[in-house]
């Protein structure tokens, strides 16, 4: 070990770019795979945010060409729509049935603008659905429906844009496309789901949308849903596929004019994209160690070529063959480890940092993996080429040049 | 030195060549045939010093005396023992206990002390740290370099750098000491400090071959082998150059008493060859 140590220290521009080799391969694996399981955790539970049991009903806009051909008619979901989705024979597995309408627009406070992108006219039912609870102050009630309230309730995203630090949002009157809102409520923070930020939207009663915004329009912009209960949701989902196809008219093999999802569809769906995502990863890191092998194997090949006059001044002096490997073998292990043992360390550290968007969890296993090829690699390289110096006559690897 | 008796008329060859051959890349077109047929015995205690033009097969002899390279035919004899027939182990151990080996570009370890370098052998030798430390500070103590020992081996001038590799060839007290060319890199002080070296180690009872170009060189060896064209083509007996000046007789007494530390009983020549 001493002599290793003194090998080491012998050659230290050597010695520290193979070590950094074996650092990056190892710190690069733990890395990529503790991101991977990060961010599938976190799409897992976002996902979850979505609430489990409701049911989202959007018109499909992108119909395929064939389609498009031949029925030219407006897709768009109707009060018939509606109406056929809440009639408890036809669809048993369905408690709650609440549409919305959308638009988009500024909003104003006090000269603060801000772009909003789902201005929505909703009901209670349809925040049951969506079961979000308030942060402060109430949601919307039937009689804000009933009187056609000028109220709403809005995201912290929005919060964040359009008031200044420490203004109580509620009981501020703001102005959207030139109507006044009295704000009475602030929901709880969701954060992004992946695609979009889930808390840049403002709420307010569908009758006074329609009233004031949108008109009286036939068309709904998402329909809500909820299944009875958890169990219910596949026959929830096929009963509203099978009543929109009616509704909407459409012949056995037409491709359906309408999306369908939920949350737990989606969660499983994410799930399945998380897994993907994580496989990627993990061959990423793979050939990242893989690259970190060969730079380390490399190292370790130039170095022993390098030193094999060094073997065969040794083995002149009387070294045996063991002496040698054991020297070399000693050597490439301690550095290996060395350098295992610091790209752990970083990796495990870096991987504790809290990033602003999501947690990276370290495994055990890629820890214990990439440790293991890296030092694996390391002492093979290391030692193998050594071996066949050793078995040179000391003539022969005096002579090597 | 009871491990090194009195070379006498009956006593067998501490050396023995017996029409050796040598070829490089035998049976291909680059073939090379160095020695064609050399018998030589060295008695012990003596100091033979080998001529020749550059390929006349002199290095490539001393190589072979030294266990660095094997022949392709005809027998080698270390103390009446056919090298062939030692393991690769056991021929690791000879050189390690039988040969002192003095190369032309004194070959020490890159970026090592003078004493780590001179330790060496002895760590092959399975020495404790101690008794290795102890030895090598003699050893280099004897070259004159006992002031240098912690230098790098690249801190050393040419004389000291050779000064420190006949220090390592003696450090397990070999009986046989074998150098290629030693004062062919340098300068005359240098070799005459290296030529003292050898003498003295060589009235110490050591068997001393070297290989040289140089007559002035040779002169100090009791005994001249021409070799020329891979065959043997002189070999004389110097007469006694100098009746042994004073300084050089205190000297070697002074080394005896050196000596016996240097070759202690565990090392001694004699106990190794199966």
């Amino acid at each position: 070990m001493r002599v290793a140590l003194r090998g080491i220290l012998a050659n230290r521009m050597r010695s520290a770019l193979t070590m950094l080799g074996i650092l990056i391969g190892t710190a690069a694996v733990i890395l990529l795979v503790a991101v991977g399981t990060g961010i599938s955790n976190q799409v897992q539970v976002q996902i979850k945010n979505l609430g489990t049991n409701a049911i989202y009903i959007l018109p499909e806009r992108n119909t395929s060409a064939q389609n498009r051909g031949t029925s030219a008619r407006r897709i768009r979901l109707t009060k018939a729509d509606v109406k056929a989705l809440s009639d408890k024979t036809r669809a048993p597995s369905i408690d709650l049935v609440a549409p919305t309408v959308g638009s988009s627009g500024t909003v104003t406070w006090q000269g603060n603008t801000y772009a909003l992108q789902n201005f929505i006219g909703g009901s209670p039912e349809f925040g049951d659905i969506r079961n979000t609870p308030v942060a402060e102050g109430r949601f919307l009630n039937e009689e804000d429906i009933a009187s056609h309230a000028k109220v709403a309730v809005i995201g912290q995203t929005v919060v964040d844009h359009l008031f200044g630090k420490g203004i109580d949002p509620v009981g501020q009157q703001v102005e959207f496309n030139g109507v006044r809102f009295r704000i009475v409520g602030l929901q709880v923070k969701k954060g992004s789901n992946g695609f979009q930020d889930q808390d840049d939207f403002m709420f307010a009663p569908i009758s006074t949308v329609i009233d004031n915004i949108v008109g009286n329009v036939d068309s709904y912009t998402i329909i809500g849903a909820r299944a009875a209960n958890k169990d219910m949701l596949p026959e929830a989902m096929v009963e509203i596929r099978t009543i929109l196809s009616q509704t909407h008219a459409l012949k056995p093999g037409d491709p359906p004019d309408f999306i369908v999802f939920n949350a737990a569809a989606l969660l499983a769906a994410g799930k399945a994209a998380a897994k993907q995502f994580q496989l990627l990863l993990g061959f990423v890191a793979a050939i990242s160690l893989l690259i970190g092998g060969i730079g380390v194997m490399n190292i370790m090949l130039v170095t022993v070529t390098e030193r094999t006059r060094e073997i065969g001044i040794r083995k002149a002096l009387g070294a045996q063959r063991t002496d040698i490997v054991t020297q070399f073998l000693s050597e490439a292990m301690l550095l290996a480890s060395l350098g295992g043992l610091i790209g752990v360390a970083v990796g495990v550290g870096v991987g504790h940092l809290k990033s602003a968007t999501m947690q990276p969890v370290v495994s055990p296993g890629s820890v214990v993996l990439s440790f293991g090829v890296s030092v694996l690699i390391g002492i093979f390289f290391g030692a193998y080429p050594a071996s066949r110096a050793a078995a040179l006559t000391p003539m022969e690897a005096l002579r090597y040049e | 030195m009871t491990a090194l008796p009195a070379a006498g008329p009956a006593e067998k060859p501490v050396l023995l060549l017996d029409r050796l051959h040598k070829k490089y890349n035998p049976g291909s077109q680059l073939e090379v045939h160095v020695l064609k047929g050399v018998s030589l015995a060295v008695e012990r205690g003596d100091y033979v010093a080998i001529m020749g033009h550059s390929g006349s097969g002199k290095s490539t002899m001393l190589n072979i005396l030294g266990c660095l390279d094997v022949p392709t035919e005809g027998r080698y004899l270390i103390d009446g023992v056919d090298v062939s027939s030692l393991s690769e182990a056991q021929l690791a151990d000879v050189r390690n206990q039988y040969l002192g080996f003095v190369f032309q570009s004194f070959n020490l370890v890159r970026r090592t002390s003078a004493l780590a370098n001179v330790e060496l052998p002895l760590v092959y030798a399975g020495v404790s740290r101690s008794e290795r430390r102890r030895r090598a500070q003699t050893a280099l103590e004897l070259v004159g370099l006992g002031d240098r020992t912690g230098h790098m081996s690249n801190e050393l001038s040419g004389g000291q750098q050779q000064r420190v590799a006949i220090a390592r060839a003696i450090a397990t007290g070999p009986a046989i000491i074998l150098a290629d060319e030693p004062t062919g890199n340098l300068d005359s002080q240098s070799t005459e400090e290296v030529l003292q070296i050898f003498g003295r180690l060589n009235a110490a009872g050591r068997t001393i071959v070297i290989i040289t170009h140089e007559d002035d060189v040779a002169s100090h060896a009791k005994r001249v082998v021409i070799l020329a064209d891979g065959r043997i083509a002189a070999d004389r007996r110097n007469a006694p150059l100098h009746s042994s000046p004073p300084g050089l007789v205190d000297l070697t007494a002074a080394e005896e008493t050196t000596e016996i530390s240097v070759t202690d009983a565990a090392t001694a020549p004699g106990v190794v060859v199966p």
